[in-house]
């Protein structure tokens, strides 16, 4: 059920994403006041703000953990339908739409192993090979060269996060920055178009943060899809994204490149305001 | 005075006079509840006024027994555990063991109990021997808090590592005895027909067995994989029975044909009930599924017509071999089953080929289970059960993947539904009730969720020993109940709880043990 589509969602060739006038409301309380702000392909755009800005509140309605109380969000991916992300599901964003996301606090089924983490992100696709399970119990052989495949893709990813010796060990079991990478590898295992990421070097050492960006990088260069990136320390996220945009109290207080945002005199009365409480 | 005392400082209390002084309290509490409901025993003779015999000597035991238990665990929790231990064990083989031998009605308790004469004291401390073996199980109690106290003592000084490595060879040691035990456990099931001790009483309790152990890796499905909690699991089972009586009496389908209707209609009941509650989390989807056990069971009960209300439905068709009737006097030109084999005719032969049914069927859920884990869907249930917002934001449709669980759960329960209305010849509401879904669930955590081998030691522990038992007559449900505490207290995740990835890396051949911490 793809989202009804009357006009074109996106008039500009490389913009991906397109969220326009988005307010979030909990009661009284103004999450989200008023945001627009437009994300590229092929770019890492950063989300940046103090505690409490609503960054997160951005995030769970881009992916359909919210329903935004008033806005747009217009999704345009090469070669795909256009997708109006406020009006869908959560689920279906990530099945059709194709945005993945990672979660603040780390989500990962703890329980199941490493290499079941990134099988279960593809679920969609085996599902479909496995003709919704029946030809799958009778063993035939397109699935198993569809699961294998899978499987093949899970292995790369998990290389490519210096995981593959654990692959088989519980992912709760893993150490916390080892965690981070695989929640990362499982949102791509889903093949998204828009990966968006909640804060993914809280709680890294400077050499693990050092080795996410170079990873994100690499993403962002190699797939050619694009990156939300969300962070509360505004020097990791500097360095590394394309185009930034800063929230404050639900506002957007600036947006533009890490060069113009280091000298905005709003954001920065915002960050020291913030260290003043602090 | 108070100044004195309070300028010398709190003193921390004594552990020999708190546990004295709680031991002090449970006497009198003991005292007063139990001598008038112990010491007097009201009896009523042929012929006679009601008059009462008295029992001081039990009231006495019990008033130093319980504050003797009491004080050994309070004990414990000062950090003295050795009482506790050793005066747990005493108790518990001198108390526990004649008890047992005279419940069983062994002569040798004579030997151990002598009430005759007043004078000579006797070993034990109470006539019947139930109320000793109950004694016994305190005393254990007493001796289990001396041992966990002991435990927690050096595993609170562990790491997590060790924790987590002791954890881990646990779960080994469950693993490598679920692959002797299943093997094992089938081969035996199979052959015990054809030995001497399989007669006809044995084959009839592991039939019964045997459905609960299918109801078990059923619920499994849905408790175990996908991490839904059922208190109605019950309804289906009633639902699948029905279909069969229905279909059996109304249709005159036999068995064979009805078993995919009745399959296909429990699971049709799994998705309309869970369509719309599916959406519930935790304990409300449970109290939601209670309230539909009920729903299902109070419809049976009031739809007269249809149902047979109360009464049931009986004369529902027996089981035959495959259109082959198991009868002494086949119809005019028909065959039975003793005259195409060449048999004598015996009513056995059908209650054996009932049996073989059961574990074909059971065999079947087991077999689909543990294929349909490996498969895509098998894997979001676990997904699921682990973490629902993530597998939502994995673009998993949570209640599709929550409805074919239920609903292939609701269908193995149909399938066990008409295999029980066969059995029986009859079916009514009252085999339907919330005990029976408190029962199958109890199978599937005893067992530890998610194993199959576990689930079924686990029926033949809950289903075998209460028939085993039914010569305790009375107190059967009591040693049941705690064999229950027992299991949960020793083997907090269930008798045998492992879990094996549903697809590996690299293979069988274990890593070396350091992996995990390796790459930190
Ligand atoms: N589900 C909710 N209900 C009520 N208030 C919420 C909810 N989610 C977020 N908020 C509020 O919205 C504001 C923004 O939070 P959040 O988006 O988590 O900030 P951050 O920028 O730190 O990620 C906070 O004041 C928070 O309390
Ligand atoms: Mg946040």
């Amino acid at each position: 059920m793809s989202a009804p589509m009357n006009a074109p969602a996106i008039a500009t060739g490389d913009t991906l994403l397109e969220v326009e006038r988005l307010t979030m409301r909990f009661g009284g309380l103004v999450a989200i006041n008023d945001v627009s702000f437009s994300a590229k392909k092929r770019q890492i755009t950063g989300v940046i703000g103090p505690n409490g800005a609503g960054k997160t509140t951005l995030f769970n309605c881009i992916t359909g953990f919210y329903k935004p109380t008033v806005g747009r969000i217009a999704l345009q991916a090469e070669g795909r339908d256009p997708f109006l992300l406020e009006r869908m599901d959560g689920f279906r964003i990530g099945q059709r739409a194709k945005v993945a996301r990672t979660f603040q606090n780390i989500r990962l089924f703890p329980g199941m192993s490493v290499l079941e983490n990134l099988m279960v992100a593809q679920h969609n696709k085996l599902m479909h090979a496995s003709g919704w399970t029946v030809l799958g119990l009778l063993g035939l052989p397109s699935f198993r060269h569809a699961e294998a495949a899978a499987k093949e893709m899970a292995v790369r990813w998990l290389e490519r996060v210096k995981l593959t010796r654990v692959a088989d060990e519980p992912a709760g079991s893993l150490p916390y920055g080892d965690q981070r990478r695989l929640e990362i590898a499982r949102a791509m295992c889903t093949e998204p178009v828009l990966l968006c990421l909640d804060e993914p070097a809280a709680g890294l050492n400077p050499k693990e943060s050092g080795e996410l960006n170079a990873l994100l990088l690499s993403i962002r260069d190699e797939f050619g899809i694009g990156l939300l990136l969300i962070e509360h320390d505004m020097s990791v996220v500097m360095g590394i994204s394309d185009h930034i945009v800063v929230l404050d109290y639900g506002s957007k207080i600036a947006d533009g490149t890490p060069a113009e945002i280091r000298n905005d005199p709003a954001v920065i009365r915002a960050y020291l305001g913030e260290e003043d409480t602090e | 005075m108070t100044d004195m005392t309070l300028s010398a400082g709190p003193k921390a209390p004594s552990p020999l006079v708190e546990a004295a002084k709680d031991a002090v309290f449970a006497a009198i509490l003991v005292f007063l509840l139990s001598w008038l409901m112990i010491g007097y025993q009201t009896q009523v003779l042929q012929g006679q006024p009601m008059s009462y015999v008295t029992r001081y000597s039990d009231v006495l035991w019990a008033v130093f027994l319980i504050p003797a238990g009491r004080f050994l665990m309070t004990l414990t929790r000062f950090d003295r555990t050795l009482p506790a231990v050793i005066g747990g064990a005493l108790g518990f083989i001198y108390l526990f063991i004649p008890g047992v031998l005279g419940v069983l009605e062994v002569p040798v308790y004579g030997e151990f109990f002598v009430t005759v004469d007043p004078l000579q004291p006797d070993i034990l401390p109470f006539e019947q021997p139930m109320v000793n073996v109950i004694f016994g199980i305190g005393a254990f109690f007493v001796l289990a808090a001396g041992l966990r106290a002991r435990r927690k003592k050096t595993v609170g000084a562990q790491t997590l590592e060790v924790r987590e490595a002791a954890e881990a060879r646990q779960a080994r040691i469950s693993k490598n005895l679920s692959s002797i035990l299943g093997p094992l456990l089938i081969a035996v099931a199979l052959i015990i027909p054809f030995t001497p001790w399989g007669d006809r009483k044995l084959v009839d309790t592991l039939i019964l067995v045997m459905t609960y152990v299918m109801l078990g890796w059923g619920l499994n499905i849905v408790v175990g994989l996908a991490g839904l909690l059922d208190l109605g699991y019950v309804a289906f089972y009633a639902v699948g029975a029905y279909t069969y009586a229905k279909l059996s009496i109304d249709l005159g389908l036999d068995f064979w044909a009805s078993l995919p209707i009745a399959g296909a209609i429990a699971a049709t009941f799994g998705v309309a009930l869970g369509f719309p509650v599916l959406r519930l989390r935790g304990d409300y989807l449970a109290i939601v599924t209670l309230g539909f056990g009920e729903i299902i069971r109070i419809i049976l009960i009031n739809w007269q017509i249809f149902t047979g209300g109360p009464n049931g439905l009986g004369n529902i068709a027996k089981i035959d071999f495959f259109g082959i009737p198991f009868e002494r006097n086949p119809k005019e030109g028909e065959l039975a089953f003793h005259t195409l084999f060449g048999l004598d005719f015996s009513p056995v032969h059908r209650i054996y080929f009932l049996y073989y049914v059961i574990i074909a069927l059971a065999l079947v859920t087991n077999f689909v289970t543990i294929r349909l884990r490996r498969m895509p869907i098998g894997r979001a249930w676990e997904a699921l059960r682990e973490d629902e917002t993530a597998c939502r934001a994995l673009g998993i449709n949570p209640t599709n993947t929550k409805l074919t669980a239920f609903a292939l759960g609701a269908m193995f329960a149909g399938f066990a539904g008409s295999f029980f209305a066969t059995r029986q010849g009859f079916v009514s509401p009252e085999s339907f009730t919330f005990i029976e879904s408190a029962v199958i669930l109890a199978i599937v955590v005893l067992g530890g969720m998610g194993s199959q081998v576990g689930v079924a030691l686990a029926a033949i522990l809950l289903i075998g020993l209460p028939e085993v038992l039914r010569e305790l007559s009375l107190y059967r449900m009591l040693v049941f109940g705690g064999v229950m505490v027992l299991i949960m207290l020793l083997r907090p995740k269930g008798l045998l709880s492992f879990r094996v990835p549903t697809i590996q890396l690299h293979g069988k051949k274990a890593l070396p043990p350091t992996t995990a911490g390796a790459v930190k």
